[in-house]
C-alpha cells in the first residue's frame, strides 16, 4: 500500500505544476494573477518535498521543511496583496504594463 | 488510482488557470487545484501538511487573492478579464522547462536509489498519525526555525496593516 505511488510520478506532477506557475508567471500581465502562479510554483516545490520525505530514514523532515514553506509562503502573500492594492490605488490600475509605461 | 485522479485534477484545473482570461475563474480554479494537492498529501501520509495546506492555503491565502482580485479591479468595465502578453517566449521557457525537468527526472533514477530504497516503509513507525512526530520534532529539532516563523508572521502581519493603511500618502 506504501509504494503504490511511483516517486517519479509525483516529481513529474510537481514537474507539471511548476511548469504551469511559470507559465502564469510570464504570461499573464494582471499583479494578482502573477502572485498565483507563484503560490503554484511553491505548491510544486512542497509536493516533492512531502514526496520525498516519504522515504526518510530520519523521520519527516521533508513535511516539516514544507510546513515552514507553506507559512512563509502566507506571509509572503499577505505583503505582496498588501503592495499589490497600494499599487492599485497609485496607479489606478493593476496591470503590470501600464504601471511600467506610467513610470517610466 | 486515486492518485492519478488527483493528479489530473490538479493539472488541468492550474492549466484552465492559466487559459482562462477571467480573474475569478482563475481564482477558483487554483482553488480546485490547491484541494486537489491536499488531497495528494493524504495519500502521501502527510496528513499535517494536508490540513495545514487547507486551513493556510485554501482558508486563508485563497481569500486573500480573492479579495485582492476583488479590490484591484473595476468589475463593471473589462478590467476583471486579463490580457496576455509574451505568449510565445512564455510557452517556449514553460515548455523547455517541462522537457528538461522531466528528462532530469526520467534519466535520474530516483527510484534505485539506496536510501530511497531502505527507508520506504517506516514513514509512520507504528504509528497512526503523524502529528504527535511532528509536534515532538518541532519542539525539539526545529525549535529555532519555529520561533523565528513566529516572528516572521509577526513581521508580515504588521507590514501588511501598515502597507495597506488608506490615510497615509506614499
Amino acid at each position: 500500500m506504501l509504494t503504490e505511488i511511483p516517486l517519479e510520478h509525483i516529481l513529474l506532477l510537481s514537474a507539471a505544476l511548476f511548469t504551469i506557475g511559470i507559465l502564469a508567471v510570464i504570461t499573464k500581465r494582471h499583479a494578482v494573477v502573477v502572485l498565483m502562479g507563484i503560490e503554484l510554483i511553491f505548491n510544486a516545490a512542497n509536493l516533492n518535498l512531502v514526496a520525498f520525505s516519504r522515504h526518510d530514514p530520519q523521520l519527516l523532515q521533508g513535511q516539516l521543511f514544507s510546513l515552514f514553506v507553506i507559512l512563509v509562503a502566507a506571509a509572503e502573500a499577505a505583503v505582496a496583496l498588501a503592495i499589490v492594492l497600494k499599487v492599485y490605488q497609485h496607479f489606478k490600475t493593476a496591470n503590470l504594463n501600464e504601471i511600467i509605461s506610467k513610470e517610466g | 488510482m486515486l492518485f492519478y485522479i488527483f493528479a489530473a485534477l490538479a493539472i488541468l484545473s492550474g492549466a484552465y488557470m492559466v487559459l482562462t482570461r477571467n480573474l475569478l475563474y482563475a481564482g477558483f480554479s487554483l482553488l480546485l487545484t490547491l484541494l486537489s494537492i491536499a488531497a495528494i498529501y493524504v495519500l502521501l501520509f502527510a496528513d499535517f501538511v494536508a490540513v495545514t495546506q487547507l486551513m493556510v492555503y485554501v482558508g486563508g491565502v485563497l481569500v486573500l487573492i480573492l479579495f485582492g482580485i476583488m479590490l484591484s479591479s473595476r468589475v463593471h468595465d473589462k478590467s476583471v478579464m486579463s490580457e496576455n502578453t509574451n505568449v510565445g517566449w512564455g510557452v517556449t521557457i514553460s515548455m523547455l522547462t517541462l522537457i528538461g525537468l522531466s528528462y532530469t527526472i526520467w534519466q535520474a533514477g530516483f527510484s534505485s536509489l539506496p536510501w530511497i530504497q531502505q527507508g520506504d516503509t517506516n514513514v509512520l513507525a507504528g504509528q497512526k498519525s503523524t502529528v504527535q512526530l511532528i509536534g515532538i520534532k518541532l519542539m525539539t529539532d526545529f525549535v529555532l526555525p519555529f520561533e523565528i516563523a513566529s516572528l516572521l508572521l509577526l513581521i508580515a502581519l504588521m507590514g501588511a496593516a501598515y502597507i495597506a493603511t488608506e490615510k497615509q500618502n506614499v
